[in-house]
């Protein structure tokens, strides 16, 4: 595009996030510039509109086409046990420490279409943990959590989740918590009985519960730094003393107000533990 | 006189995108900025998704810029070579600063070619020169003509010099494009900027 072409499209982004603000609720007005415009211009492509006015006069006029527009506005891509390494830090820092609890709550923050919560569910059913826990797994996305609730993936997918969990530190085999029918896998509704899928938005809802463990990849990196503020604070409030926070490989909590209310358990994998006295302002 | 002179001072960032054949093209080009430079430079190569990268670390003592690994939000600096990490897009965003992404595979890969030029394209605008180097499929050709529109330059590695001459001729048959160079004209061209 051209600097003045640029210009309008930017113009025209923000009127349209402001417009599904002001109708729905629904709040992208903190996501990060540079991803949004890439998703929009492929949105104008699927929905076949010369610009993002054109696009913004339908959602406007026509709901549906705001549940069809989330698909565009939020990320849906995952696998479980994504970034193996990430676990078998969890199972060597976090877990000995969820043994001394006698029973859990887990927040999986932006858990899409349920990937990271079954693999988390696995994890602490090796663990022997996962009778006493409770999974929250939240998302803005309404559809996205009606296929996390069902726990159906395709079966092409199952080689790579399970390579990953193998690497994870699994000490069982990813086949024994799924049927395979019909090219999909159906994963074990045992798992599910320790996991409520639940609407829940970083950018204006706040905290629900107190959990000993907030994990939350590859989110952040779709805000910007107030709104990732916005969510860390939420992460911080909402975990016990010494609760544990994990983030994406390639996040950092740096730039956040509030990383001082956290310090360091794996520096490589973005494991970290609330200070004991943090954001009691003392 | 050097023959890239007229564009001394014109562009801020230098977009790379490489895949087979890459690492070689990359080793001959990246060592010969001068220490000097002022350049931002972001590199796409495509490289295993599932294995931590080694681009750093083997490009580190072998250049006289710095080389940066790429996390979300940091701080874009002048005088600096970025490598996109493993299965992350690497775009760059307001600020300026870099951004990381996670979404759907592009061209059958993810970091893209693509998705840098085209952000980089938003950011820098004609201040931004983009080039394609060797490989194997058509990444990067649109990205391209993105950084063409915006009012940026164009570079694609001479397919003939090139380890895998597909990504360049896809490159070249994308659009127009401002020079089609072997390597040791890019050097010369990058340290005229």
């Amino acid at each position: 595009m051209s600097a003045s072409e640029l210009q309008d499209f930017d113009i025209e982004l923000q009127l349209l996030i402001d417009a599904i603000y002001l109708k729905y609720h629904y709040d992208f007005r903190g996501y990060a510039q540079a991803s949004l415009r890439r998703r929009m211009r492929a949105a104008l492509l699927r929905f076949n509109c010369s610009s993002l006015s054109q696009l913004q006069d339908r959602v406007l006029r026509e709901p549906a086409m705001l549940t069809a527009m989330m698909d565009f506005l939020t990320v849906q891509v995952s696998d479980m046990f994504r970034d193996p390494a990430y676990y078998q830090a969890l199972r060597r820092h976090v877990v000995p420490m969820l043994r001394t609890y006698p029973s859990l709550k887990i927040w999986i923050a932006g858990c899409s279409t349920g990937e990271e919560a079954y693999s988390m569910a696995i994890l602490l059913r090796e663990e022997g943990l996962l009778d006493r826990t409770l999974i929250y797994a939240t998302d803005i996305n309404g559809q996205a959590l009606q296929k996390a609730e069902a726990g159906i993936y395709d079966l092409d997918r199952i080689a790579g989740f399970t390579e990953n969990h193998r690497r994870s530190g699994g000490s069982s085999s990813l086949s024994d918590y799924y049927m395979a029918a019909y090219g999909r896998a159906v994963f074990d509704k045992s798992l599910r009985r320790n996991i409520v899928f639940s609407d829940h938005s970083l950018a204006t809802d706040s905290v629900f519960a107190e959990v000993q463990l907030v994990s939350c990849r590859n989110v952040l990196i779709y805000f910007n730094r107030s709104l990732q503020d916005r969510a860390i604070g939420l992460f911080r409030d909402a975990l016990c003393r010494k609760g544990f926070l994990g983030i994406g490989a390639k996040e950092s909590l740096r730039f956040s107000d509030h990383s001082n209310d956290f310090v360091d358990v794996d520096r490589e994998y973005r494991l970290y533990q609330k200070k004991d006295r943090a954001g009691d302002g003392l | 006189m050097n023959r890239y002179e007229s564009l001394e001072g014109r562009i801020d960032a230098v977009v790379i995108g490489a895949s087979a054949g890459g690492i070689e093209a990359l080793t001959q080009l990246l060592p010969q900025l001068p220490a000097s430079s002022k350049l931002t430079v972001l590199v796409v190569l495509h490289v295993p998704r599932d294995r931590p990268s080694l681009l750093v670390d083997i490009f580190r003592p072998r250049c006289r810029l710095h080389v940066a690994e790429s996390q979300d939000k940091d701080p874009i600096q002048p005088g600096t070579v970025y490598f996109a990490p493993p299965d992350y897009h690497l775009m760059v965003d307001i600020g300026p600063q870099i951004a990381l992404s996670a979404d759907e595979l592009v061209n059958f890969s993810r970091p893209s070619i693509d998705v840098l030029f085209e952000s980089a394209a938003d950011l820098y605008q004609r201040r931004v020169l983009g080039i394609v180097l060797s490989g194997g499929n058509h990444d990067g050709a649109a990205g391209l003509q993105a950084i063409v529109r915006a009012g940026g330059l164009a570079v694609v590695q001479s397919p003939d010099q090139a380890a895998v001459d597909i990504m360049p001729r896809a490159a070249i048959a994308a659009g127009s494009v401002d020079y089609v160079l072997p390597l040791d004209q890019i050097a010369e061209l990058l340290a005229a900027l």
